[in-house]
């Protein structure tokens, strides 16, 4: 395994893939502030949850790039597609099964089932994170999917 | 505190048409956006995120398509209801005594400190309203028909399983939480629903932009923010400084101000509404809801007359921040964060309170030319010096720039303070506070707070602009000075020539002109028009409050103004607010509601009441009065 290149390549994607959620989010295409999301895990003060959650974004970005290089290197080949449908299968399991466990997990997240409480208000996602706008997958897609093309395109197998 | 019968209404017409008074609504706010609570126990104007945003409530200018929010005993229960905010906040309780029990409905937008939300996630913008049974047995219901861009459309309501009922308008999304069951319909939820004594129901509808958004939950929860509210609202009313007869009005004046404030920014909306009718029926209907440099002179006398320095700093600071883009000149107004206000527009599709069309949004004064700012923020800006703020280089650079472009430009004609949409007009007040304007920056050279000034230059024009007022604006045969040179007409704005110190209010022509206003624009016993020269329409709250102020000056006894001042008093709301403008015949509210510059005026007029009495050294913005106040 090419080490340094997966973590120039696995950086450069997770910035990339942060960049386009909050392009998403600047251009309405959904309401999710992942950064926030993450870092209320951890804070009720807005501001520093936006900090955490951005350092904890990149960092678990960074780290499941590992996966998609892991995959690359069990295939003995990397390219933008490879990257990209690694992507779309990352995307679909964020939408279905992160979405869905994350009230369970996220210890300021409300339920649908039991709404909020005193310590749990956080809007829930719903199914496929409808709950944050109905084109939310389609931002989700689309940046898992450019994190994976760039990661398959610039990594080097060794 | 006595019950106030309703107001009666023809009874042809159905329950959802009837029409409050403007004096029957109240406004509930965070200092970020507000909303009017009529004494129906409905919603009916509120708008997200900011003062300046689409409405989602706007019943009261169009009870078919403006949507409301309605929680209350049915109306045919109700004999009498008796409103007021609890203690010196601005949470507002009303109580409805019905034939069978007594309700009290709660309504407010929750605040708290900055530390608190660090401690606790909030909804980014929030209304809350609980509601007691504290008597017998009240069949209540709710009513919850949100519309959306001022009347525009309807939401798709749709329930997200325990967490409430939501829709998505726009940027972002909305939440109604209810501790009673809710039945859902597209576009409407409602309930009805029995209270014995002891009962409780709570409702909150939250608002962000940015998911996840917070939604808090009711019941312990709710009560508890109720109660930090109201706190942060009598902590902020005991921080006034004022000593004197009028605490409680001026207090809640000063509330009334806060709320009206943009805390991101520091400033100050003239009003929470727009095109409520300065004229029933007619079409004097404007969107106050931007910022007015003209309000500035009277805002910092206010805000550092109660002692807000902190409000005071914010406000200069936002004066300064949202004029960057036109300076030296000055716009007459400009948006929460200084941007032009929107291209004004009419909605067609909304009948106006009371049928007063059109409704605006945006307005077409932004681009007048009115000379009377300057003097008005160079005022406001001598003032917040003289109590001991200091402006850096550049910013005493920018204020010689605009003192260079009064210099050069004080003898155009411009609309003036009333900003008729006519032509321009060489008016007296511009020309005064032109005078006013190079008159402070003098006086901020000569005590240090403003380097570089061309005291020469300006000295030389300050003295041409009286000489012009002196010789042009005194009409010997109406024995007083007018409204525009060599004119005929008289208006109020005239009062204020005594208070930015341009004539003595004890001089002659002052008195004569004091009294021939009096004779000429007097509205009734109390109250005068602004002018009588343009359409009919109510007296203008403020300049009977300027009236006082003069009278408080030397212009007459101080027994004379505080008898004049206790009188106006009787015009206020059963909440103590006041719209833009009062109804001559019945005492009703007329204009936008509540307007930031009649609680100015109030508060300014009791302030120069209070200094008289007291003996106290008048006009601190003036350089002679700036030693005592700034020690």
């Amino acid at each position: 395994m090419n080490w340094h290149s997966w973590m120039f390549w696995g950086f450069v994607s997770t910035l990339l893939m942060t960049t386009m959620e909050a392009g998403a989010q600047a251009v309405r295409l959904t309401r999710v502030d992942f950064p926030f999301m993450i870092g209320t895990v951890f804070t009720t003060d807005r501001d520093r949850a936006k900090i955490y959650g951005f350092l904890a974004h990149v960092l678990n970005g960074w780290a499941f790039s590992l996966l998609y290089v892991l995959a690359f290197e069990s295939w003995h080949a990397a390219s933008w597609w490879r990257g990209a449908l690694i992507g779309a299968v990352h995307a679909l399991f964020v939408l279905l099964v992160v979405m869905s466990i994350m009230p369970g997990i996220h210890p300021r997240m409300a339920s649908e089932q039991s709404g909020p409480t005193a310590t749990r208000q956080l809007e829930p996602p719903g199914w496929f994170g409808l709950n944050y706008g109905i084109r939310t997958p389609i931002s989700v897609f689309l940046s898992h999917i450019v994190f994976g093309a760039v990661l398959g395109a610039f990594y080097h197998l060794r | 505190m006595a019950f106030s019968q309703r107001d009666e209404q023809p009874r042809n017409s159905s329950a959802a048409h009837e029409w409050p008074r403007i004096g029957d609504y109240a406004i509930i706010g965070d200092c970020r956006s507000a909303a009017l609570v009529a004494n129906t126990g409905a919603i009916e104007w509120l708008c997200w995120p900011r003062f300046d945003s689409p409405s989602i409530f706007a019943a009261i200018l169009d009870r078919d398509r403006g949507g409301t929010w309605k929680v209350s005993p049915r109306a045919t229960d109700i004999l009498r209801t008796q409103r007021e905010y609890i203690a010196e906040s601005n949470v507002l309780r009303t109580t409805f005594e019905c034939r069978t029990g007594i309700v009290a409905l709660t309504d407010l937008m929750p605040v708290s400190s900055e530390r608190g939300k660090r401690s606790v996630l909030t909804p980014d913008h929030e209304v809350l309203r609980q509601v007691e049974c504290l008597a017998g047995e009240v069949d209540m219901q709710i009513h919850f028909e949100p519309r959306l861009h001022y009347g525009a459309g309807s939401p798709r309501l749709k329930r997200v399983g325990a967490v409430g009922i939501s829709f998505v308008c726009g940027d972002g999304v909305y939440y109604l939480r209810s501790s009673v069951p809710l039945e859902l319909h597209s576009d409407t939820a409602t309930a009805a629903w029995t209270m014995r004594r002891g009962d409780t129901a709570q409702f909150c509808f939250t608002y962000g932009e940015e998911s996840p958004v917070v939604i808090p939950p009711l019941g312990d929860w709710s009560r508890k923010r109720i109660e930090e509210s109201t706190l942060w609202w009598c902590q902020w009313a005991s921080k006034a400084e004022y000593d004197g007869p009028y605490r409680d009005v001026i207090v809640r004046s000063g509330l009334a101000l806060k709320l009206l404030s943009y805390a991101p920014s520091g400033a100050i909306v003239a009003a929470a509404t727009t095109s409520l009718p300065e004229q029933l029926g007619g079409s004097l209907n404007w969107d106050y809801r931007y910022c007015w440099l003209r309000d500035a002179s009277l805002t910092i006398r206010a805000l550092l007359g109660l002692g807000y320095r902190a409000e005071a700093s914010s406000f200069i600071e936002w004066m300064l921040t949202a004029t960057r883009l036109t300076q030296p000149r000055l716009n007459i107004l400009y948006t929460l964060f200084g941007s032009e206000s929107t291209r004004e527009q009419t909605l067609p599709h909304l009948s106006g309170y009371r049928d007063s069309r059109p409704v605006r949004i945006g307005n077409a004064a932004q681009h007048q030319l009115q000379l009377d700012v300057y003097g008005e923020v160079l005022d406001a800006i001598a003032q917040y010096a003289f109590h001991g703020g200091t402006f850096a280089r550049s910013t005493q650079r920018l204020l010689v720039e605009i003192g260079k472009h009064v210099a050069s430009n004080w003898d155009q004609p411009d609309q003036g303070i009333w900003e008729p949409r006519e032509h321009p007009q060489a008016h007296t007040h511009s020309r005064v506070l032109c005078w006013v304007a190079l008159d402070r920056l003098i006086s901020l050279c000569k005590k240090g707070h403003v380097k570089d000034v061309p005291l020469d230059d300006f000295c030389r024009e300050r003295e041409r602009i009286a000489r012009q007022v002196h010789e042009r604006a005194w009409n010997p045969a109406l024995n007083s000075y007018t409204s525009t040179l060599d004119g005929q007409d008289l208006d109020a704005s005239l009062l204020l020539m005594a208070y930015y110190g341009f004539e003595s209010a004890d001089s002659d022509r002052m008195r004569a002109t004091y009294a021939a206003i009096r004779q000429t624009l007097r509205a009734n016993d109390h109250l005068i028009y602004r002018y009588r020269s343009g359409p009919d329409e109510g007296a203008f709250g403020i300049c009977s409050f300027w009236e006082v102020d003069y009278l408080a000056l030397g212009g007459g006894t101080v027994e004379h103004a505080q008898r004049l001042f206790e009188d106006i008093l009787q015009y206020k709301n059963d909440v103590s607010l006041y719209a833009e403008e009062i109804d001559p015949r019945n005492g009703n509210a007329l204009g936008n509601f509540p307007q930031a510059f009649t609680h100015i005026g109030l508060i300014s007029a009791a302030l120069s009441i209070t200094e008289r009495l007291k003996g106290q050294k008048q006009l601190a913005h003036r350089e002679e009065g700036a030693g005592e106040k700034a020690a």
